[in-house]
């Protein structure tokens, strides 16, 4: 099968990569530039582990075939503390006890802080709806809401 | 062992530069390409295996495709590329048509709405897609692209079979009209899932009503219903019903159940046939009575 060249940024950097053409954004992500903090949880859009920032809103990018990213702009969990500083929101949700096992937090906190920048104040209600699509097994959800409401201040 | 993690079968992506030449590679390829939008549809169909395609061809960015424009004349013109999180952040869409922003926000989750597509959600011909029911009584034309140029067909008559349309090989839905709705009208969408969210419909309840002289009640009300029968639809008989007395709460009792007896569903895995039944009485009567109160006020 034929490989298309796609250029694309993702957490700031130019990118050019090689992609098989049924490979989805998450794979390309993980895959050819290792970034492993994305993660598969599905491969179905159900659970929301595979979250990342496409042109500024999420996505599930295993909803995303990388041969159509040519020329958008990716931000992963990567992105989220480029310089080694954490967000506001990472801070949160250590300091809250939001993080068990960690599998959903990298798409957790993608989305939240897509909510944060389209909502800087939600409401409980509004919090619990922008992450209905992120899974989480461990904690039960209310550190979590916690964490953005605290992150929100 | 089974692979939890199956990618996409193998397939070429294809994005043609014009609705002509997406015509023309979707009719050469008739059993081997289809188009896609958002894809939150195919992906998963191809990566069960119950879809096999050689080629997806991409819509995104053909002409008019890309359209989301209200028309105090024409109506809301939404085009195959616009995603559902589009539709309902549209002030347009709020103002004019606050149902149609109900039903797009019942889909799935918001990350979800950022890929899939109200065209997409239509031509996938579900019974179940939870905005087919408000396009349906809000009149919506589709137009379409096929290897003889463009031409119209209204919902009511695109559903053929679970997953089946009119659709001739070629064809490429380009956008949906809603014309401009009735004055004073109100709209709802009762959408009963497994849980809060994310859920495909087991039953879906779409219901307007407004003002309307030449109907003997002075009412007009109009109902669509989803995943109970082979193809959304809606429910003529109920409408007629509400049409022909004046509005009372036993009235609305008895067009609820003229809706239940119009309905064939299956059983399945989300509820069975009998359950599916009443529950669609309960809601039709729930939203009649939401819409008729919000009339009266
Ligand atoms: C996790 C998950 C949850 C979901 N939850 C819901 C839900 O709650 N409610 C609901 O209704 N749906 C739900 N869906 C189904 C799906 O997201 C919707 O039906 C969506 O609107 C499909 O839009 P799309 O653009 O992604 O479709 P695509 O996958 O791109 O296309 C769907 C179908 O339409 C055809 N098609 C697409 N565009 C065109 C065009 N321009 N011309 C001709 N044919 C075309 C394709 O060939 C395909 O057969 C869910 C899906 C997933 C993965
Ligand atoms: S891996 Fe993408 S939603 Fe689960
Ligand atoms: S912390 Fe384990 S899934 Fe959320």
């Amino acid at each position: 099968m034929s490989l298309k060249r796609i250029t694309l940024t993702v957490n700031d950097l130019v990118e050019t990569v090689d992609v098989p053409q049924n490979m989805t954004l998450l794979q390309m992500i993980r895959e050819k530039l290792s970034l492993t903090g994305t993660k598969n949880g599905c491969s179905a859009g159900e659970c929301g582990a595979c979250t990342v920032l496409m042109n500024g809103e999420p996505v599930n990018s295993c909803m995303v075939l990388a041969a159509e990213c040519d020329g958008v702009k990716v931000v992963t969990i990567e992105g989220l503390a480029k310089t080694g500083t954490l967000s506001e929101l990472q801070k949160a949700i250590i300091s809250s006890g939001g993080v068990q096992c960690g599998f959903c937090t990298p798409g957790m906190l993608i989305s939240a802080t897509a909510l944060l920048k389209r909502n800087p104040g939600p409401s409980d209600t509004e919090i619990r709806e922008a992450i209905v699509g992120n899974l989480c097994r461990c904690t039960g959800y209310v550190r979590i809401v916690d964490a953005i409401r605290q992150a929100a201040k | 062992m089974i692979n939890p993690h199956p990618g996409l079968p193998e397939l070429q992506y294809v994005k043609p530069a014009s609705l002509v030449e997406a015509s023309k590679f979707l009719a050469e390829h008739e059993n081997t390409a289809k188009p896609f939008s958002g894809g939150t549809d195919s992906f998963v169909r191809l990566r069960d295996g119950v879809l096999k395609l050689d080629y997806l061809v991409d819509v995104k960015g053909l002409d008019g495709t890309n359209e989301l424009s209200f028309d105090p004349q024409k109506g809301l013109t939404i085009g195959a590329a616009v995603t559902m999180n589009r539709v309902a952040a549209h002030p347009d869409v709020i103002k004019h048509y606050p149902n149609l922003a109900e039903a797009a926000t019942s889909v799935a989750s918001y990350q979800l709405r950022n890929r899939a597509t109200i065209i997409g959600n239509i031509c996938n011909a579900s019974p179940a897609g939870d905005t087919i029911g408000t396009c349906m009584v809000m009149d919506g034309v589709l137009r379409v692209h096929g290897l003889d140029g463009i031409y119209s067909v209204p919902l009511n008559a695109f559903f053929l079979a679970p997953g089946r349309t009119v659709l001739k090989p070629g064809d490429v839905v380009v956008s949906i009209t809603l014309p401009v709705p009735q004055e004073g009208f109100i709209g709802t969408y009762k959408k009963l899932g497994r849980n809060m969210i994310g859920d495909l419909s087991i039953v879906g309840v779409t219901v307007m009503g407004y003002p309307c002289n030449e109907s003997p009640s002075g009412y007009r009300f109009r109902i669509a219903l989803a995943s109970v029968a082979p193809v959304p639809f809606e429910a003529l008989k109920a409408e007629a019903a509400l049409a022909e007395k004046n509005i009372t709460e036993d009235l609305i009792a008895e067009a609820a159940k003229v809706a239940m007896e119009s309905v064939t569903p299956i059983d399945d895995v989300r509820g069975s046939a009998r359950y599916r039944k009443f529950m669609v009485r309960n809601l039709t009567r729930e939203a009649l009575t939401e819409v008729w109160k919000k009339l009266n006020k």
